[in-house]
């Protein structure tokens, strides 16, 4: 187990900058996540961390030590690949054993310790199998056993769940998360899902086009989008173009078209300065619809035209018509959905909201 | 009307490329001392014959260890280059890969001369190292392209796994890639030996004085007389060339079956 830094690292193909410069550290022991859409550069990251790439500029260490120069076979990572990458000609306890060979470990330990994680992965009858004889979701268990026996420093893990099935992805999640835990082992995965990126890590890193825009904790990150990148990638959220009136310490006051005049708390508008413009950030799961003629409370409120339902079974997307802005709105079910066309009161409270900078 | 037009004249076509082979089996049984029709019993005193004739068995000898050395030398050669092609970004690399391939493309009397002039041009003499140079020219196409599009199927991460799991280079190769490669490179091998064996022409051109192969022994017999003893010999290369390729693609598709 290690700590993993990345210190100003660059990687470019031919005149392609695919990593701008990018400083970013993983704590030992730690569940870090690489979140973003696809082509924005988390793919290269993880395998510069590997060793499969070799960064432009800069500079990578594993605990204390700089492995740039160091191959990857000497890495002492484990790697689990997005197609599982198990040896089709060899049977699943030798797949598992494989590391082990290269790692002086007598004949009797090399046993004890695959049972050991074949039962972690709770596939224990399953040696003397070959990869195709197992299902996807047992090939992805056992490429995860594979990379854990060895008792690796780091964790690698490429889009690992994506190959699965919707189902089997949340158990596999769960599982992941659960045998990371119990291993104690510095963690790195890859992924463009978000609710992979938020129900899983301890620390989440926000890429976008070869940068990073935002790391923190999945519960900071989601409620402090620190860009309109992170708030529109993370959940579905309102963007509002608007004007900063007012700011000072204790809260900052901007006014929006059709909405009035929003004050936040201070925290939630770290960057917004007085006669600026700016942006409002409302998630649509804090847009309430309620009916118009609900006698108004402590939130917000706005008049609007329901236009499109969208029904999700336990929760129900509204787009709903206010002035020129169209807003979303994600509501569990009461009892009855509003229909299209009706009028409706939208309530949300402003601590709830976010202001950014204006074009940020 | 038509069909049945194509339909005589296909089998027609198949009579004349294979009623010879027939004829030349059938013949090498024949107990008539004449190696011709009629037929007058059975019997393997031909192949007998065979057997005690220095000249062919030493051609014989000859031709399996040419056959063999060029096997395993175009297979190495083949291998590597196909992986240098495949797996590493060199410089002109679609020229590099023509080259490997054309001699499949220019005629083999061509090649043969143009090699020889050029041996003659540094003044080498004729020697079994030539003949097997040759050899080895005239089949690593056939081993690299059977190892190539074998290589392109096998997906890096193998082999990245591998070294992630503390493999170098070469025992990940050792361990993953070859394995994985295994039936093309065993197929390409058996290509090279039969290629090798059943070469006339280059042959002819290439050899030194005093060394015959198989094919080249039956020519020289052939300018004395018919002797029965040939329908034999034919009938064992017959077996050879057909025989082996055949078990060979059969023992590939069990190693393939068995990895997927
Ligand atoms: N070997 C390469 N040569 C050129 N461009 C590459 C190479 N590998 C990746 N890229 C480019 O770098 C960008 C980031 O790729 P990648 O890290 O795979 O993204 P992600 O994993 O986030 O989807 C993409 O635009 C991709 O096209
Ligand atoms: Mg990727």
């Amino acid at each position: 187990m290690s700590s993993v830094s990345l210190r100003n690292i660059v990687k470019r193909f031919a005149d392609f900058t695919a990593v701008h410069p990018m400083f970013l550290d993983i704590p030992e022991g730690s569940f870090v996540t690489l979140l973003g859409p696809s082509g924005c550069g988390k793919t290269t990251t993880l395998r510069m961390i590997a060793g499969l790439l070799d960064p432009t500029e800069g500079e990578i260490s594993i605990g204390e030590q700089l492995v740039n120069n160091i191959p990857m076979h000497k890495r002492n990572l484990g790697i689990v690949f997005q197609n599982y990458a198990l040896f089709p000609h060899k049977t699943i306890h030798d797949n598992v054993a494989f590391g082990l060979k290269y790692r002086n470990v007598s004949d009797a330990e090399v046993k004890r310790r695959v049972e050991d994680v074949l039962e972690l992965v709770q596939l224990p009858d399953v040696g003397s199998r070959y990869p195709n004889q197992l299902s996807g979701g047992q090939q992805q268990r056992i490429a995860l056993a594979r990379a854990i026996v060895i008792k690796p420093d780091v964790l690698l893990l490429d889009e690992p769940l994506s190959a699965l099935d919707a189902n089997l992805r949340e158990n596999m999640r769960i599982e992941l998360k659960r045998i990371q835990e119990k291993t104690g082992i510095t963690t790195v995965f890859v992924t463009h899902d978000q609710s992979e990126a938020l129900a899983m890590s301890d620390k989440l890193v926000v890429m976008s086009e070869g940068r990073i825009e935002q790391v923190g904790a999945p519960k900071d990150v989601y409620d402090n989008p620190e860009s309109s990148f992170v708030a529109d990638f993370l959940g579905t959220s309102n963007i509002i173009d608007v004007n900063c009136e007012s700011a000072d310490k204790s809260g900052v006051c901007v006014d929006a078209k059709h909405l009035g005049s929003v004050c936040l708390p201070r925290e939630k508008a770290r960057n917004a300065s007085a006669g600026l413009a700016a942006k409002l950030v409302i998630r649509a799961e804090k847009l309430y619809l309620v009916a118009a003629d609900t006698p108004s409370d402590l939130r917000s409120s706005v008049e609007g035209v329901v236009e499109t339902v969208d029904y999700q079974g336990q929760a129900v997307r509204y787009f709903v018509r206010v002035g020129d802005l169209q807003l979303q709105a994600l509501n569990m079910i009461d009892n009855q959905p509003f229909n299209e066309g009706d009028t409706v009161s939208l309530r949300f409270r402003p601590q709830d909201c976010v202001a950014l900078k204006g074009e940020g | 009307m038509g069909w049945s037009i194509i339909r005589v004249w296909t089998v027609a076509v198949y009579l004349f490329m294979f009623l010879p082979v027939a004829v030349v089996v059938l013949l090498s049984f024949n107990d008539n001392q004449f190696g011709s029709f009629p037929i007058t019993g059975f019997s393997f005193r031909w192949f007998i014959e065979l057997w005690q004739n220095d000249a062919i068995l030493r051609a014989f000898k000859t031709s399996i260890v040419l056959g063999a050395l060029t096997a395993l030398i175009s297979t190495i050669l083949g291998v590597l280059a196909s992986l240098a092609l495949v797996r590493y970004k060199i410089p002109g690399r679609n020229l590099i890969s023509t080259l490997l391939i054309a001699p499949i493309l220019v005629p083999e009397v061509v090649l043969a001369v143009a090699l020889l002039l050029f041996l003659n041009f540094l003044s080498f003499h004729k020697s079994f190292l030539l003949l097997l140079l040759g050899h080895v020219i005239f089949t690593l196409p056939f081993v690299v392209l059977v190892v190539q599009a074998r290589l392109v199927s096998i997906r890096r991460d193998y082999e990245e796994a591998a070294m992630s799991l503390g493999a170098n280079p070469v025992q990940a190769f050792f361990q993953i890639t070859l394995p994985l490669l295994a039936p093309a490179v065993f197929a390409g091998m058996l290509f090279a030996f039969t290629i090798s064996f059943d070469d006339i022409t280059g042959t002819l051109f290439w050899k030194p004085g005093g060394i015959e192969t198989v094919p080249t022994q039956i020519f020289s017999m052939l300018r004395n007389s018919i002797s029965p003893e040939i329908n034999a010999l034919g009938s064992i290369m017959i077996i050879l060339t057909v025989g082996l390729p055949l078990i060979g693609v059969g023992i590939a598709r069990r190693i393939a079956m068995k990895q997927h």
